[in-house]
C-alpha cells in the first residue's frame, strides 16, 4: 500500500523520465531488458513469416529447386523469371473455375447456415430460465469444439460409411438393404457433409461471443419496452438483436474476409476419389500441387491470389463496416 | 452468480400459456442439441467393445449383444497409438512452452506505451496477421534451408506464436495498472525483474487460457505433421487415428490370437482407436473449460 502511495506521489517524475528518452540510443539504455525480450518474437517473424513471403517470387518464375549454385535461396534467384505467365495459366486453366466453384459453395454454404446458427442458438439459451439445464446443456454442447478434425473425421465414418455406418443402418433399416445413400463417396453429400461437421463442432462454441454480448445489453431497456407494451418477439427484435448488433458485424467481418479460406484440415480428410471433384479447394490445389507434386510455382501462384484476394476482401469488409457505422476491426 | 440475477431480469416474468409452449420447444431443441453433440461419442465406446462379426452384421445398435475387448487388446499389441499419445504429449508440452515464452516476452514490450518503436513492430505484427507467404514457400523454409523434415521441430517452430494470441496477453498486460510497474521501478527493479515478478503472477487467468488455446491447438494439429513426419517411431496420435479409419477396411493380417471370433476386429478397432484418441481431451475438459469460456472474453476485447 505504501508502494503504491509512493508510486502515485512519483508519477510525474516517472512520466518525466519516460518522455526524455526519445532517442534510439537513450531508449536502448534505458530499457534494453525490453528490446531483448523482442528479439525471440522478431526474428521468430522474420524467419517463419517474413522470409517465406520471399519465397512468393516463385509464382513469377519458373522455380526449379536445382538450379543455381546450390541451395534454395540459389535456386530461387537462378530460376527462370516468368513475368505473370503463372497466373495467366491459372486463370485460362481448366482447373481455375473449378476452384472457384468448389470454394465458394463451400463458403457460402458456411456463411448461410454455419455463421448464423450461434447466433440464434446464444438467442434460445439466452430465454432459457432454468438455469442449471441452461449449465449442463452448454457444458454439452462446447464438447465437440475441443475434439480435432481427424476425431471429428472418425466420428462422421463411423456413422456415415456405408458399410457399418450406424445412421446408414439405422436408414437402411427403414428403406431397405443397399438402398441408402453413400454419403461418403459422391459429390452431392461433400458439402452438406462439411458443413454438418461445421455445424456440430462450433456452433456450440459459437455462442460464447454472443451470450456475452447478450448479457451485456442492459436490463433496463428490456424494462422500458415492456412497459411500453412490447411482446417477446418485439423485445428480440428491437432490443435484444440492435445489442447484439456490433458483435454480429464484427465476426461477419471476419467470415467474409476468410471466404477464400475454407481450410484444407477438414477437407483433406473427407475428400476421397469419390468426390474429388467438388472437394478441390484453393487450399488442397495449394497442397497437393506444391507439396504433393512438387510444382512450386503453379502452387504458390494459386496461393498467393487465394492470399491477395483474402486481403481486399477482409480490409473491404473492415471499410464498409465502418461506412455502417460499426467501429470495425482495426 | 451475479450474471444469473441480470438474467432473469432479462428474461420474462410474465407466462402466459402461448409462452409456456414456446419455453418447451426452446427446451427441447436445447436438449437435441446437448445429445447430439455427445451421442456419437458414446456409440462409439459402446461399439468399441462389439465384436467384429456383431458391428458387421447386425442392424445399427447401440449397446452389444457381445461384450469383447478383442479390440483394445490389439491396439495395446499393436502399440501405435500408444505411442502416438505419448509423441502428441511431447508435442503438446513443449510447444505450448515455446508458444508462451515467445507470445509473453513480445507481449510485454508492446504493452508499454513508452516503448520507441513500439508503433514498427505492432505493425510487423498486424502485417503477419493479414498476409503471409503461404503454405508452398514455409515448406521449403522447414525441409530445405532449415532441414527439419522428420523432427519434432517443425512442428513447434513454424507456429511458434500467433500473433492474435500474443495480443491478448498484450491487451491484459496494458490494462494492469501503471502504478504498480512505477512501484517496481522505484524500489529498482529491472524491465525483466518487473516482468517475471510483477506482470506474470498477475495474469494468471489470461496466461492460462491463451497456453490453452495453444495446447489444445498442438494436440489437435495433424496437417503440420502429415507434411513434416514421415518416421513412424514420431507419429502424433491424430496421425495414427487417421491411419488407422483410413485402413480399415484393409487391415494387414497379423499373427495375432483373436479368441473365439477368428477375425481381425478392423471395424472394432477402428472404433477402439477413436475412443483412446479422444479420452485424453475429455478428461481434460471439465477441468479447462471455464478457462476457455474466459479466453474467449478476453479475445473479444479489441486492443
Amino acid at each position: 500500500m505504501s508502494n503504491l502511495a509512493a508510486a502515485t506521489l512519483e508519477k510525474p517524475v516517472a512520466v518525466k523520465k519516460k518522455k526524455t528518452g526519445n532517442t534510439w540510443g537513450k531508449a536502448l539504455r534505458q530499457h534494453y531488458w525490453l528490446y531483448i525480450m523482442l528479439l525471440p518474437g522478431v526474428v521468430w517473424m522474420l524467419i517463419f513469416c517474413y522470409l517465406p513471403m520471399g519465397g512468393l517470387v516463385m509464382a513469377f518464375e519458373n522455380f526449379n529447386p536445382y538450379s543455381g549454385a546450390g541451395g534454395l535461396i540459389n535456386a530461387l534467384l537462378a530460376s527462370e523469371k516468368v513475368g505473370f505467365k503463372n497466373f495467366r495459366n491459372l486463370f485460362m486453366g481448366t482447373d481455375f473455375l473449378m476452384l472457384l466453384r468448389n470454394t465458394l459453395a463451400i463458403s457460402f454454404a458456411n456463411l448461410l447456415v454455419a455463421f448464423p446458427a450461434p447466433i440464434i442458438f446464444a438467442l434460445i439459451l439466452n430465454e432459457l430460465r432454468c438455469m442449471w439445464f441452461k449449465r449442463v446443456s452448454q457444458t454439452f454442447v462446447y464438447i465437440p469444439h475441443f475434439v480435432s478434425l481427424v476425431i471429428v473425421y472418425a466420428l462422421t465414418v463411423q456413422l456415415f460409411n456405408s458399410q457399418d455406418g450406424f445412421i446408414i443402418k439405422m436408414i437402411e433399416s427403414v428403406v431397405g438393404a443397399g438402398k441408402a445413400p453413400n454419403v461418403m463417396g459422391s459429390p452431392k453429400y461433400f458439402v452438406p457433409l462439411i458443413l454438418g461437421q461445421n455445424l456440430w463442432k462450433e456452433t456450440g462454441y459459437g455462442t460464447i461471443i454472443y451470450l456475452s454480448a447478450l448479457a451485456s445489453v442492459d436490463p433496463q431497456l428490456y424494462e422500458a419496452a415492456k412497459i411500453d407494451g412490447a411482446g417477446r418477439w418485439n423485445l428480440m427484435w428491437h432490443v435484444t438483436l440492435p445489442g447484439i448488433k456490433g458483435t454480429v458485424v464484427i465476426m461477419l467481418i471476419m467470415k467474409v474476409g476468410a471466404l477464400l479460406n475454407t481450410g484444407y484440415e477438414q477437407i483433406f480428410l473427407l475428400r476421397n476419389s469419390m468426390n474429388a471433384k467438388v472437394a478441390e479447394v484453393f487450399d488442397t490445389y495449394v497442397y497437393l500441387k506444391g507439396v504433393s507434386n512438387g510444382q512450386y510455382s503453379m502452387a504458390t501462384t494459386a496461393g498467393l491470389f487465394k492470399s491477395v484476394v483474402s486481403l481486399v476482401m477482409v480490409l473491404g469488409a473492415n471499410k464498409c463496416a465502418k461506412l455502417l457505422g460499426e467501429s470495425g476491426l482495426y | 452468480m451475479a450474471k444469473n440475477k441480470d438474467k432473469v431480469v432479462n428474461g420474462f416474468n410474465h407466462r402466459s400459456p402461448g409462452d409456456n409452449v414456446v419455453q418447451v420447444i426452446l427446451y427441447i431443441i436445447t436438449g437435441l442439441a446437448a445429445l447430439i453433440c455427445v451421442l456419437p461419442f458414446l456409440y462409439v465406446l459402446a461399439s468399441s467393445f462389439a465384436t467384429e462379426k456383431e458391428i458387421l452384421e447386425r442392424s445399427f445398435f447401440i449397446i452389444p449383444k457381445t461384450f469383447s475387448s478383442n479390440a483394445y487388446t490389439y491396439i495395446m499389441k499393436d502399440g501405435s497409438v500408444f505411442r502416438g499419445l505419448k509423441n502428441s504429449v511431447i508435442v503438446t508440452v513443449v510447444g505450448t512452452a515455446i508458444n508462451m515464452f515467445v507470445s509473453c516476452t513480445m507481449a510485454y514490450p508492446l504493452s508499454r506505451k513508452y516503448l520507441k518503436g513500439r508503433n514498427f513492430f505492432m505493425n510487423m505484427v498486424i502485417v503477419i496477421m493479414l498476409f503471409g507467404g503461404g503454405m508452398v514457400p514455409s515448406y521449403l523454409l522447414i525441409t530445405q534451408l532449415l532441414k527439419l523434415r522428420n523432427t519434432f521441430w517443425a512442428l513447434w517452430l513454424p507456429g511458434a506464436m500467433s500473433a492474435f494470441n500474443m495480443i491478448i496477453i498484450k491487451n491484459y498486460f496494458s490494462g494492469i495498472p501503471d502504478e504498480l510497474e512505477e512501484a517496481a521501478i522505484i524500489d529498482g527493479a529491472n524491465d525483466l525483474y518487473t516482468f517475471v515478478k510483477i506482470m506474470l503472477p498477475l495474469s494468471g487467468p489470461v496466461l492460462a487460457a491463451v497456453s490453452l488455446f495453444y495446447a489444445v491447438g498442438h494436440w489437435n494439429g495433424y496437417f503440420g505433421a502429415m507434411m513434416y513426419i514421415q518416421d513412424a517411431n514420431k507419429e502424433v496420435v491424430q496421425i495414427v487415428l487417421r491411419r488407422v479409419i483410413m485402413q480399415s477396411s484393409n487391415l494387414p493380417d497379423q499373427a495375432i490370437d483373436w479368441g473365439v471370433w477368428g477375425q481381425p476386429p478392423t471395424k472394432a478397432v477402428r472404433n477402439a482407436t477413436t475412443v483412446v484418441a479422444t479420452v485424453p481431451i475429455l478428461v481434460v475438459y471439465p477441468f479447462i473449460q471455464k478457462y476457455f469460456t474466459a479466453g474467449v472474453m478476453v479475445g473479444s476485447v479489441k486492443g
